[in-house]
């Protein structure tokens, strides 16, 4: 029986509660999102019934463990269509994803002169691991622009990857412009000049169907607690030939295949990455987030999400003094609005809301580069997810005018 | 309504030293300098000091910030002068105390009219920014007092 989009709010206890006297309305879901009893009851069962470490033991336990783990495998596959459980390696998050492909794959296979290409979108995870790979090898790293309008400038893109680019790593949809970017034609540019396609998809998996196959990507990488999964889980997918030629990171227990005194050989991806005790219970949960993702439907998900997003930007643009980063069109934009409001301070505008029980961001959402280009010192930053609903748009939309009135004539 | 909650933080004073910064600015000529960021926010502040007779003659202060680390900046430039390296250390750790809560008694004899941001202890996660200009003039003069105090900004830790 399919749920109206408006019961699974119930499915989170946190947000059940007051904040400085008033009920809570969390805007803050591309920090991270809030988890859903599902997901924490699978933790919970896991660690009452099935502990034990994975891969090792004969015992039953051992054996419970390594089944879910490893099964979680394949619901990932399934999730962004990969072709193979086995080009799914478990990792901390998207941040060490990104910092895995960087310091093997191009470490490897990146030298002096090469061009490693990005966008002024990216967050730090997507842009320090390629600056440090540039200073290592000699690499040249460069900036694809966006337009006026926020929105990825395919025409500089095409400027900028070249006979000399090596890698292409762009986010699929931005933390901080709320746009989804067209990863498909970008990866068609970068395999004409020889390049392979990085992609960031911290931001796009909790919110719309990804598929990697479609997108044409090389390697794509998530974190988990984006999608209502735990904090410490994450996902590198990568094509299984480009995992196959690429080191491991970490040695040590469960990644060896045979160990002598002098020489160690490996096992094969995605389990040579995997050195040492994994976050089993994690990857529990993610599964668990996983399952009830595709239970609701990353489509409605998406129309819903779309929904709330109709009213909100066009409301929030309507608040004199507001200024919206990222396309003012609500058909271009995600549930992530980025805004400043008059001359104020994010910082002061986010305490404010706060006091009204409303959680956003404010600061440079780890854009610093960006923050740069767009000439603002930080921003607020609203995001929505699938419990949101239209009460908790009006309630930051009242909110803004409060704080407006508040900090323009010091009343209330 | 929640936001009258704020007054507790946004005083009168406070607004008005956010709106009007005192010593906003540089000095021809300066003894000491330091930038500083507050790697939450991206807020820069940039501190100058000139001494003389061993005691701060004159302060500057330049930067981009919120109303919190920009009052705080105005009313520790005001408070700051006159002071020897040494009074400016203690002022700057019973600052640091009373943002956490923990004022020492004679904190608003030491710290005067900066004293009004003791309210910020009931917004944690605003300390960092009543604390930078505090934290950047104690680095910018803390070479003439020689070593750092170590339960200097004890609010780093929370």
């Amino acid at each position: 029986m399919v749920k109206e989009m408006s019961n699974y709010r119930a499915d989170f206890p946190i947000l059940q509660q007051k904040v400085n006297d008033e009920p809570l309305v969390y805007l803050d879901n591309a920090a991270t999102a809030q988890k859903p009893k599902a997901v924490v009851e699978a933790l919970e069962y896991y660690y009452y019934h099935d502990n034990a470490n994975v891969h090792r033991g004969v015992h039953t336990l051992a054996e419970r463990a390594t089944e879910q783990f490893e099964a979680v495998r394949q619901k990932v596959a399934n999730f962004i269509n990969a072709p193979s459980s086995q080009e799914i390696v478990y990792t901390k998050g998207t941040t060490e994803a990104l910092n895995w492909v960087a310091a093997s794959y191009g470490a490897t296979h990146v030298k002096a002169g090469d061009e490693i290409v990005i966008s002024y979108m990216e967050h730090h995870s997507n842009l320090v691991p390629w600056q440090q790979l540039a200073q290592k090898t000699g690499a040249v790293l460069k900036y694809i622009d966006f337009t006026a309008t926020g929105e990825l400038d395919l025409n500089s893109a095409e400027q900028q990857i070249t006979d000399k680019t090596a890698i292409v790593a762009l986010t699929q949809a931005s933390n901080v412009l709320g746009v989804i970017n067209p990863i498909k034609q970008v990866a068609a540019l970068a395999h004409q000049h020889g390049a392979i396609m990085v992609v960031d998809g911290a931001q796009s998996t909790p919110h719309i169907k990804v598929d990697v196959q479609a997108l044409d990507a090389d390697f794509y990488a998530f974190s988990g607690h984006k999608l209502m999964a735990p904090t410490g889980i994450g996902i590198l997918w990568g094509k299984s030939e480009l995992l196959a030629d690429m080191p491991p990171l970490e040695f040590g227990g469960e990644m060896i295949d045979w160990v002598q005194l002098q020489k160690t050989t490996f096992k094969a991806a995605p389990w040579k990455f995997e050195g040492g005790t994994q976050n089993i219970a994690g990857v529990i949960g993610l599964g668990a987030a996983i399952d009830y993702l595709s239970a609701i439907g990353m489509d409605r998900i998406a129309a819903h999400e779309r929904q709330l997003v109709d009213y909100l930007l066009p409301a929030l643009l309507e608040i004199p003094g507001v200024t919206v980063y990222g396309p003012h069109d609500p058909a271009k934009h995600t549930g992530v609005i980025s805004f400043n409001l008059d001359n104020l301070h994010p910082h002061d505008v986010a305490t404010a809301l706060d006091m009204e029980g409303v959680a956003v961001r404010a600061g440079h959402h780890c854009a610093q580069p960006l923050m740069e280009h767009l000439k603002v010192a930080a921003t607020v930053r609203a995001s929505l997810y699938l419990y949101n609903n239209l009460e908790d748009a009006q309630r930051l939309v009242k909110a803004l005018k409060a704080t407006k009135e508040f900090f323009n004539h010091g009343t209330v | 309504m929640a936001l009258s909650k704020l007054d507790n933080l946004y005083r009168q004073v406070v607004l008005d030293h956010a709106m009007h910064p005192h010593h906003h600015g540089s000095l021809k000529r300066a003894d000491h300098q330091m930038e500083i960021r507050n790697p939450t926010c991206g807020d820069v502040l940039n501190v100058e000091v000139a001494l003389k007779d061993g005691k701060v003659s004159e302060i500057a202060f330049s930067g981009s910030g919120c109303t919190i680390s920009q009052a705080s900046a105005s009313m520790m430039t005001d408070e700051v002068i006159g002071k020897t390296p040494a009074q400016i250390s203690q002022m700057v750790e019973t600052f640091s105390e009373m943002v956490i809560g923990n004022p020492p008694a004679d904190y608003e004899k030491l710290l005067g009219d900066a004293a009004i941001l003791e309210g910020v202890a009931k917004f944690p996660a605003r300390i960092k920014c009543a604390t930078l200009a505090w934290k950047a003039v104690y680095q910018a003069v803390g070479n003439e007092n020689g070593e750092a105090s170590a339960g200097i900004m004890r609010h780093e830790q929370l």
